[in-house]
């Protein structure tokens, strides 16, 4: 065996890094995000949940493309059980952050969890900056 | 046609994953024991590996040089290529391993009429090959994020960097591209010029179609099938893995245990096979020893220890037998012992 310190040293700095999950959080790791259900009380959303929970931002991408190149902005109406026919008009604001009105609880629950960053609140206001311009 | 048993070869595995993991209760078995054990092989392997080449001997000092080595002042030496201190070898290796500077050397041989021989600079082959190394180390460190809970900011940042154009809805990765696109080229080249067509073999060609399988199937879920592709539920179980608490959520469409299958095959394929050039890279002797042979004397490290034997002590050793035998000798056996020998 030559260089016996450099190709141990080596291989462990190897091994440490491809085991870096392993020690990160020394077997711990924070829970899984928990949304918070809307606050006005509705239980079903625009689409069955499985597929809100993978695809949300397919549809956001989809409706987006309707509405802005296809001038199409019609009303989005959901049945609920509990609050009867809700009626939205098509968008991000207008409709998803009228039930889960809060973002922060909501959307970025998740999103800090997986880190993902979308950049749609540089342009869209979130409930809470809107409620903070209307309160000046 | 040898690329057609290692395309044959991938689209099983995809198939076995596929179907393998509709059957209840099989998810566990792709979800969480290929997964250990793969990574299991792929450490012992890799260290096994390591360790056999670290154990071959280096009679010789056998670094490949193409520059002035380190000579007498006034002749420049040329550093780089014939590197003297372990310093100027450091630097050497870290330009070879960060920017693979001999692949840059490549050229191109083609044979006209004459017939005379020709060489031109090639430089495809360096930029495609840098591009997909490159793309393939920012893809797996931005996977991290399915297995770190708190997500480093480092992390954060790559994929921020990553996803930069916001092309798209789920983002564009520019390292997507960069992946696809280059081991596209490294097919084409084995496909299309001929000399390495004839010297490719099925170990060539089935690493190219398993990296591009794990990048198609990759980029299929996030942009295409995003149908059960829960990332939240992926993460979960991702983080019981390396937790030692796994845990398997139902609802993951087959296409996300077709992509970790793959992966965990290449783990398993790695250490035996071409791929191991991530660990060889370090301990090829043509590049990491020092160009230092007018100085120093280069002396195998596992030539065992020889005491010189010189001509006269052999013939002290041997002289009654080769007297015997009628062989000459320069000096003859002592008269009295001569004398001694009839009684
Ligand atoms: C009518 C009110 C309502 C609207 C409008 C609405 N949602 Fe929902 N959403 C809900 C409810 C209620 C749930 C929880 C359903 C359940 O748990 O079965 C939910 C669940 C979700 C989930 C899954 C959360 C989880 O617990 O895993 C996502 C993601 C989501 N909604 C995103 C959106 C997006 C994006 C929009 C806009 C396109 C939107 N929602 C519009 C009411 C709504
Ligand atoms: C550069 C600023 C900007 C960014 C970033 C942006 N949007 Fe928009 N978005 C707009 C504008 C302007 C409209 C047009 C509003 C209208 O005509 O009603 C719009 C409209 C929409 C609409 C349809 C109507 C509405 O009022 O909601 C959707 C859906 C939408 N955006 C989703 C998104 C999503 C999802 C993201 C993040 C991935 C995003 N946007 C990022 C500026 C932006
Ligand atoms: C159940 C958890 C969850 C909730 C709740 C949730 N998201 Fe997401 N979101 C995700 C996941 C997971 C991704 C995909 C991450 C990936 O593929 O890298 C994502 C991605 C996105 C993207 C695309 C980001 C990108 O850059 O690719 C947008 C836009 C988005 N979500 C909007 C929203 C909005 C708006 C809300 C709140 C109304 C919301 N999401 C709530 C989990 C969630
Ligand atoms: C050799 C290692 C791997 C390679 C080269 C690879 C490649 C890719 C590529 C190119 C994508 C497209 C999106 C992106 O770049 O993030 C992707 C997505 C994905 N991969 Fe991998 N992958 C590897 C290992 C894994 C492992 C071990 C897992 C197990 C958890 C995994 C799970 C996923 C998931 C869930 C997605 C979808 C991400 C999203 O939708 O944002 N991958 N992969």
């Amino acid at each position: 065996m030559f260089n016996k310190s450099l190709i141990l040293g080596g291989l462990a700095v190897f091994v440490l890094l491809v085991t870096t999950p392993f020690w990160y959080g020394l077997l711990k790791a924070g829970p899984p995000p928990t949304p918070e259900p809307p606050p006005n009380g509705a239980s079903v959303c625009v689409a069955p949940v499985e597929y809100m929970r993978s695809s949300h931002m397919k549809l956001l991408d989809v409706w987006r493309d309707e509405v802005i190149r296809e001038a199409k902005r019609e009303t989005i109406v959901v049945n609920d059980p509990k609050l009867g026919t809700l009626e939205f008009g098509k968008g991000l604001q207008l409709a998803c952050m009228d039930c889960h009105s809060n973002k922060e609880q909501f959307c970025d629950s998740c999103h800090e969890y997986v880190s993902a960053r979308p950049d749609c609140w540089t342009c869209h206001m979130t409930p809470a900056e809107i409620a903070s311009k209307e309160a000046l | 046609m040898k690329y057609v048993y290692s395309l044959g070869a991938v689209i099983a595995l995809m198939l076995i994953a596929w179907f393998g993991s509709l059957i209840p209760g099989m998810q566990y078995f792709f979800g969480v024991a290929v997964p250990y054990l793969a990574i299991v092989i792929f450490l012992g392997g890799f260290a096994w590996k390591i360790w056999d080449w670290a154990k071959s001997p280096v009679p010789f000092s056998i670094q490949t040089t193409c520059g002035q080595a380190k000579s007498l002042d006034f002749i420049p030496h040329n550093r780089l290529e014939a590197p003297n201190t372990n310093t100027e070898v450091i630097a050497r290796m870290a330009l070879e391993i960060l920017t693979f500077r001999s692949l840059f050397r490549h050229t191109k041989a083609d044979v006209y009429a004459g017939p005379k021989l020709t060489y031109e600079s090639a430089k495809w082959l360096w930029l495609f090959a840098l591009i997909f190394h490159y793309s393939f180390l920012v893809i797996v460190i931005r996977h991290l994020r399915l297995f770190l809970e708190p997500v480093p900011a480092p992390i954060v940042w790559l994929d921020w960097a990553d996803s930069l154009f916001e092309m798209g809805l789920p983002t564009l990765y520019l390292t997507d591209a960069g992946l696809l696109i280059g081991l596209l080229f490294l097919f084409a080249r084995r496909l299309f010029t001929r000399p390495v067509r004839y010297m490719s073999l099925f170990n060539d060609y089935f690493p190219l179609f398993l990296l591009l399988a794990i990048g198609i199937t990759g980029v299929l879920m996030r942009m295409v099938f995003r149908g059960g592709i829960d990332i939240a539920a992926i993460k979960a179980m991702g983080v019981g893995l390396v937790t030692f608490s796994p845990v398997v959520s139902p609802d993951i469409s087959a296409i996300f245990y077709v992509h970790l299958f793959l992966v965990c095959a290449l783990l398993i394929y790695f250490p035996f096979s071409k791929l191991m050039h991530l660990g060889g890279v370090f301990l090829s002797p043509t590049r990491n020893m020092r160009n230092n042979t007018r100085e120093v004397r280069h002396v195998n490290p596992w030539n065992p220890d020889i005491k010189p034997h010189s001509y006269a002590a052999y013939e002290d050793e041997f002289r009654e037998y080769m007297v015997e035998a009628g062989i000459p000798v320069e000096k003859e056996l002592e008269p009295q012992k001569e004398a001694a020998e009839p009684a």
